[in-house]
């Protein structure tokens, strides 16, 4: 009996040990993009949220021309998405969304495929911080 | 003794040949008991298959494909039918592994063992082989266009339940 109330009693405390994960500020994010930016271009001012915005709605690749961030994420990044395969894309800022740009790991993962997907290369760091700030500006 | 051991061989022998019937049975006009899950195609759930790549598509059972075409599929992410949906390295070893595991050819359900046998090269596309082909012969390319389906491999659209590996017939539901 005491035993298996001890079972049990340690069983729960293994369900319900919280799991923490780590969120790392968007701050620190755009730091590390800052620094990346430095090195790469010595005219390297600091982040535009007009630049980002611009890049958000326009960026294209030449070569293919039909399609932008908004054209899966929407124009409006507060409302829904959707993948091409017909998945919704839960909203991309942060303020409707603030599970958004707290992954470092999960940031980078998409902007390897969606930069690639979009203009046919990598985007740069000044491209990322300009497009992280336009989007955590949006209130 | 010596009687005991032949009803006990002959049972065997019945319930061997009741076993080939069943499998050689046609899976969509049987009408024997236990014949959805027969049909099913088996469906492993795994929380980052769910995420990596049900998050852009909808969840494709593994038991579709055979396992070289999991492989030849995970080999090329990069371009992913057009789309980049490269991961990183050690998060691919370990779906690649889990869709190996329950491909079509590794499965023991019957849908899954039928569409391996019917497969000979290695297909990245289900709808493209035969054995879609056939089950789909009739439904019209007018039919695939329709706004709430689109595509063939939107198979949701149709089959409700398509992502908890369910296709039996009685249950398809073609949109307007």
């Amino acid at each position: 009996m005491k035993n298996s109330f001890f079972r049990s009693t340690a069983f729960s405390l293994l369900v319900f040990v919280p799991v923490t994960v780590f969120a790392e500020p968007v701050s620190s994010m755009l730091a590390r993009y800052r620094d990346e930016a430095r090195k790469s271009s010595a005219d390297f001012q600091e982040f535009s949220i007009e630049r980002g915005k611009r890049f958000y709605l326009q960026a294209k690749a030449s070569a293919s021309g039909s399609i932008s961030c908004a054209t899966c994420h929407t124009v409006d990044p507060t409302q829904l998405g959707q993948t091409r395969a017909g998945k919704v894309i839960e909203p991309l800022a942060p303020t409707a969304n603030p599970k958004r740009f707290t992954d470092a790991a999960k940031v980078e993962k998409w902007f390897t495929r969606n930069c690639d997907d979009v203009l046919k290369r990598n985007c740069s760091a000044q491209e990322k911080g300009d497009f992280i700030s336009y989007l955590v500006s949006i209130k | 003794m010596l009687w005991n051991q032949i009803v006990r061989v002959g049972l065997l022998g019945l319930a061997i040949g009741a076993t080939c019937l069943g499998l050689a049975d046609d899976d969509e006009h049987g009408e024997h008991e236990g014949r959805s899950q027969r049909r099913t195609i088996a469906v492993a759930s795994n929380p980052q298959y769910q995420a990596e790549c049900a998050s852009c598509h909808m969840l494709y059972p593994p038991g579709l494909l055979p396992a070289r075409s999991w492989q030849a599929m995970m080999g090329g992410l990069k371009n992913h039918f057009g789309d980049n949906a490269a991961l990183d390295e050690k998060t691919t070893a370990e779906l690649t592994q889990f869709l190996v595991k329950n491909a079509a050819d590794q499965s023991s359900a019957s849908r899954s063992q039928k569409i391996a046998q019917s497969i000979k090269d290695v297909p990245l596309r289900f709808t493209e082989t035969a054995y879609f082909k056939r089950k789909h012969h009739e439904i019209s390319s007018q039919i695939w266009q329709r706004k709430a389906i689109g595509s063939p491999a939107k198979c949701v659209a149709c089959h409700s339940r398509a992502e908890a590996g369910i296709f039996d017939e009685d249950e398809v539901r073609i949109p307007r």
